[in-house]
């Protein structure tokens, strides 16, 4: 299986990157100048490499879905990003942040990648604050931290509820100064639509702008993809609406194999669904966990009389009050990792004691940080989460607890990429969400802001250059040739297919169905009746898809039902990757909790003997299924344990 | 209590950037108090898609208050009557049964309409390209505590940087001035011991392209301050002001 | 300096400083006038004084030039916002976001310039100007106009609805002028839209007692 070599660096964990940094190839100035990248995507991740990029010369071409670099959807993390700093003084170091991360992933993470993470996470907190990110401090003039989920330690750095939008800001304005220096250009309300291959290497890509919904080529050295998740298969979710698995889906159907789809994390701490009409879920930052405790009644006729609104939860007392994760996890408590969380919540609700009107939701409740630090404290902590959740729900959570329930947050799967961050096709790299590899099978609290940022700031520049060393005798590609003109014609047959399929059904109605069937059936306990019911019943519902879907106007001018209908294409494929993915992982770590597969006390039981590999899934035409190949995870510098945050 | 109510939405519909718009009304039933304004406007969409013409155009994307790309002028207010929220934000409990909702799209001089309620606001980059920003390459940085910032620095400059970059501000503003986006950013950064050593040069090329791309002189009417979601302050227009008069003065 | 033209801060610089310098134009005048409820006939050497002086002269061109460039470059400013909102107009109009009179500035300054040409008819030219260019009947002495101009109704109400104007103006006009010199912050905005009202209030109340006074308490000259 030489396509999935990860081609990790010889040596000890812990020089590993220093060792790879000094002996990579590098490619020199005037060089730099003769190469194009292609970003696509403006996150974190997408962000900081163009600027990066741009600044050491390269010439880049960033791609943006949105209006503006700065909507992407990682403006939207609330909590904060991880660094081990140890300004706290209490014990965080390099080695801790790796072994958390790695144990928060449930041991389905490659070492060597997160031991680089951890490395470099100091440097983002540092080039974050050199920006002018307005991080919290203390009064002393020093930064500040907070704990979060999976952690023992205070190590998340944070600008008050808006951590995402302020590392975005500065990242964007980082690209937005070499935006001016015209050494990155910029292509808003564009959307890749497809990656082009010349002679099997990543060399271009055909996006479509959303203004005049002209397909446009581009053809660059080299193609980097920072197009964040996919969890909006699941048609409901944090994501934003534009979010979409799309570009990589389309690099998966290049050639590009795809990492652990399955792996999706399911954040504990949403607004929990109120009505059909519902287009998205409202995630409540994890933060709030430090300060808030979680509970549901202990009797099910007092869960019952509150969904039937005859009591109020503060009218249930203390003695009958279920603090469930305290109970369970004395350890971490309320602070155990998401998808700890996220199961023990669905557990209570399906055992009867969910409250709200569905009986779909558990109680986060303040009263005790309120008594404990004053209001004003509280206020300062999270009074942007309280006012959005109460515009959302109308309840005041200062007065009443929140009300929370998980939802589809965040996906550890991606393209699978080896050290280089670069894809099994040569010279298309991932990075961000986009990419399968740190996070193993469930993602700490604010590690998907460092995992971006490293990827963006500190490892894509180096290692992008190991590739391009040997391409700086290629001439740049004229977007005339013939893999160009394929790929156009492809799409254009496409587009022209789904407009003329002129059906009943609007594009969300099939989206929503999809998101039924991905939830009941691929959500936060699956099992492989529920799985193999998914992959037939979305093949049923893709098909009635592609002859029955309505798609009013026209393709060449903004139509965003078009857009959509591209993506959901795209989602029911996805979903059967997913589905597919989770029918063979036979055990249970980290967000894929296999029903079949749990300990007696219910919690994930894993099967490292058979399972301790990454499953690589290769595209094989539109009617074969796709093959599994295996990237075997040694781990030579930690032992395996059960996930333990009981004690 | 949420209930259903029963309206009509009367919305700008413009095929694009010069073609002449006009308003079309819609009636719709049962919409229930507890959606959000832009459910609402997808349960019209879905209707309208049912009835085999155009949806309408408007742009959305994270529907829950920070990314900034939503943007509708509401029954006479940017991102609709409710306080400090954007678009998204706003829920259906802010209507009554039989009202009749008009919604518009940003207008100025500066946002170019691209279709129904879809506004160009790529000028908004272009300010920040032109100095919103530390000149700071990546790499080399010192450590993030080698200087002290007082809490209170740290904390009016994060006030400022809360801007997300919707427009209300010029949607809002009579004169068609974006005097409070520029403030935000040039405030936020002039605060940190970071963003000083070019804060003189960064007002004057930020003012001088926000004055290239047409925008209106602000006179101090505080709509903009009124309107923002994030709640940014007409004096950060103070701080911009003093910023750029004490470069100026100086050159 | 052509940033004092090209540029928006600029040209409100001089919105504000030509503002400013109205004011205390306004102060002064309005103190001269009170000088007319003590005694009349101290308010007559006060406008003797200010005849055709040299002195007088210049400090009027200098108020001139005053005047003049701040109701040209409300005009400029005004045209280019009308362009920078654009052609299209809200169907729904914003009447609580901000004050009527921060809306309204050029407008109540074209009330305030209308009742100033007034004035100045009734006032400068019969004095200042006529003395200046020798013509025939200068009057030196301020009360031989002002008494029976005010013992008229119609003026008395004239003159008040024009400084109803002026302090709607000066309500806005003053924070506004020093908010755009940058001598504001969030402590300093609400005592400044406060100091606002007062130094409004102080130089219209000033103005106001004059044709009040001269309309009931002065004896009638005829």
């Amino acid at each position: 299986m030489n396509k999935l070599d990860p081609k990790i660096p010889a040596g000890p964990l812990a020089e590993k990157w220093s060792n790879y940094k000094s002996n990579q190839k590098l490619v020199n100035p005037a060089n730099k100048r003769r190469l194009d990248i292609i970003v696509v995507g403006t996150g974190l991740a997408g962000a900081s490499a163009a600027a990066s990029l741009g600044e050491m010369g390269f010439q880049v071409h960033n791609f943006c879905i949105q209006d503006s670099p700065r909507r992407a959807h990682s403006i939207a993390a609330q909590g904060g990003i991880n660094a081990a700093k140890n300004y706290q003084n209490d014990g965080d170091s390099v080695y801790r942040l790796f072994y958390d991360t790695i144990k928060g992933g449930d041991y389905r993470a490659r070492e060597a990648n997160v031991y680089r993470l951890a490395e470099v996470s100091n440097n983002i907190i540092d080039q974050c604050v050199a920006q002018g990110v307005p991080f919290a401090r203390e009064y002393g003039g020093l930064l500040d931290n907070r704990s979060f989920g999976g952690a023992q330690v205070s190590r998340t750095f944070y600008a008050r509820g808006q951590t995402g939008q302020q590392l975005l800001l500065g990242a964007y304005s980082a690209l937005s100064r070499a935006i001016n220096k015209k050494q990155v250009t910029l292509h808003a309300r564009y959307e890749m639509v497809d990656l082009v291959l010349i002679d099997g290497r990543a060399r271009g890509i055909i996006a479509r702008n959303l203004i005049t919904g002209k397909l446009e080529r581009f053809a660059a050295h080299a193609v980097v993809i920072a197009t964040g998740g996919y969890g909006n298969t699941f048609f409901l979710s944090t994501m934003a609406m534009t979010s979409n698995g799309s570009a990589a889906w389309h690099c998966y159907k290049k050639g590009a194999m795809f990492g652990n789809p399955g792996m999706t994390q399911i954040h504990p701490t949403c607004i929990p669904v109120h009505g059909e009409f519902q287009s998205k879920l409202t995630l409540m930052s994890e933060s709030l966990r430090n300060d808030g405790r979680i509970w549901v009644p202990k009797k099910k006729e007092d869960a019952a009389a509150i969904r039937e609104g005859k009591l109020r939860p503060t009218d249930i007392k203390e003695e009958d009050r279920d603090y469930y994760l305290e109970r369970r996890y004395p350890a971490f408590g309320n602070l155990v990792p998401r998808d700890v969380a996220s199961r023990a919540a669905k557990e209570r609700c399906d055992a009867g004691f969910g409250v709200g009107t569905t009986g779909l939701a558990v109680y986060l409740d303040f009263a005790d940080a309120i008594e404990r630090l004053g209001k004003d404290v509280v206020e300062a902590r999270y009074g942007n989460l309280f006012q959005m959740y109460e515009k959302i729900i109308d309840h005041n959570p200062y007065e009443t607890p929140m009300m929370i329930y998980p939802a589809v947050h965040y996906t550890m799967g991606g393209i699978w990429v080896d050290y280089d961050l670069m894809s099994t096709i040569p010279g298309l790299f991932a990075i961000g969400e986009a990419n399968f590899s740190d996070h193993g099978a469930n993602r700490l609290g604010a590690s998907a802001l460092m995992q971006g940022l490293a990827d963006g700031y500190f490892v894509l520049p180096y290692t992008i250059q190991n590739y391009l060393a040997d391409q700086i005798n290629i001439p740049r590609f004229s977007t005339d040739r013939p893999e160009f003109e394929k790929a156009e014609k492809d799409l254009n047959d496409r587009i022209h297919k789904l407009m003329n399929i002129k059906g009943e059904h609007s594009v969300d109605y099939f989206h929503k169905k999809l998101g039924h069937i991905m939830w009941d059936n691929v959500g936060m306990g699956r099992e492989a009746k529920g799985l193999k019911k998914a992959i037939e019943e979305i093949a049923v519902l893709k098909k009635e898809f592609w002859s029955n879907v309505r798609i009013p106007g026209v393709a060449t001018t903004t139509n965003q039902e078009l857009e959509k209908a591209l993506r959901l294409a795209d989602y029911f494929e996805i979903g059967q990757l997913i589905a597919r993915d989770a029918l063979n992982r036979e055990e249970s770590c980290g967000g894929h909790f296999r029903l079949e597969h749990q300990t007696e006390e219910g919690e994930a039981l894993r099967h490292d003997e058979e399972f301790s590999y990454v499953a690589c899934w290769e595209y094989k035409g539109e009617e074969a299924a796709p093959v599994m190949h295996k990237e075997p995870l040694d781990y030579e510098f930690i032992v395996r344990e059960q996930r333990n945050y009981k004690s | 209590m949420d209930i259903d109510i029963n309206i009509k939405v009367k919305v700008w519909r413009q095929k694009g950037p010069k073609e002449k718009g006009r308003f079309e009304t819609y009636g719709l039933k049962n919409i229930s108090q507890g959606s959000s304004f832009l459910e609402m406007m997808d349960i019209l969409n879905e209707q309208l898609i049912n009835e085999g013409k155009e949806p309408v155009v408007f742009d959305h994307d994270c529907r829950e208050g920070i990314c900034g790309i939503c943007s509708l002028y509401i029954d006479g207010y940017p991102h609709g009557p409710d306080e400090d929220i954007t678009t998204c934000q706003l829920h259906m409990r802010k209507f009554n049964e039989g009202d009749t909702i008009t919604v518009e799209p940003w207008r100025s001089a500066g946002f170019p309409i691209i279709k129904d309620l879809m506004v160009d606001r790529t000028s908004f980059d272009k300010i920040i390209q032109a100095g919103g920003y530390v000149s700071v390459n990546t790499g080399g940085a010192p450590d993030a505590n080698s200087i002290p910032i007082p809490r209170h620095d740290a904390e009016a400059a994060m006030d400022s940087a809360a801007c997300i970059g919707c427009g209300a501000c010029v949607a809002a503003c009579k004169n068609g001035s974006a005097m409070l986006f520029v403030a935000a950013k040039v405030t936020q950064l002039a605060l940190l011991p970071q963003g000083r050593a070019e804060a003189k040069k960064r007002a004057k090329s930020m003012v001088a392209k926000m004055d290239e791309l047409g925008f209106g002189n602000c006179t101090n009417t505080g709509a903009c301050e009124v309107e923002c979601p994030k709640n940014i302050a007409i004096t950060d227009i103070a701080r911009l002001n003093y910023e750029f008069l004490n470069a100026k003065i100086r050159d | 300096m052509h940033w004092l033209i090209n540029s928006t801060i600029g040209r409100k610089f001089v919105m504000s400083i030509s503002g400013l310098f109205l004011i205390l134009f306004l102060l002064f005048h309005m103190s001269m006038n009170l000088v007319l409820v003590f005694s009349l006939d101290a308010y007559d050497q006060v406008t003797q004084f200010l005849g055709a002086n040299w002195y007088a002269v210049v400090a009027s061109l200098i108020l001139a030039a005053g005047f003049i460039v701040h109701i040209l470059y409300a005009s400029i400013l005004t045209l280019q916002n009308q362009k920078a909102r654009g052609k299209d107009k809200y169907a729904v109009k914003n009447t609580k976001d901000a004050s009527w009179s921060s809306k309204n500035m050029y407008v109540l300054g074209f009330v305030v310039l209308s009742f100033l040409v007034l004035h100045m008819i009734q006032f400068w030219y019969e004095m200042q100007f006529k003395e200046l260019f020798g013509m025939e009947g200068a009057i030196n002495r301020g009360s031989e106009l002002i008494v029976p101009l005010f013992k008229q109704p119609l003026y008395v109400i004239v003159y008040l609805i024009a400084f109803v104007a002026l302090w709607l103006h000066l309500t806005h006009g003053f924070w506004s002028a020093l908010h755009t010199v940058g001598w504001n912050n969030t402590i300093w905005m609400k005592r400044l839209k406060n100091i606002s009202y007062v130094v409004a209030t102080i130089i219209v109340a000033g103005f106001t007692v004059i044709p009040i006074y001269v309309y009931f308490f002065v004896p009638s000259p005829f």
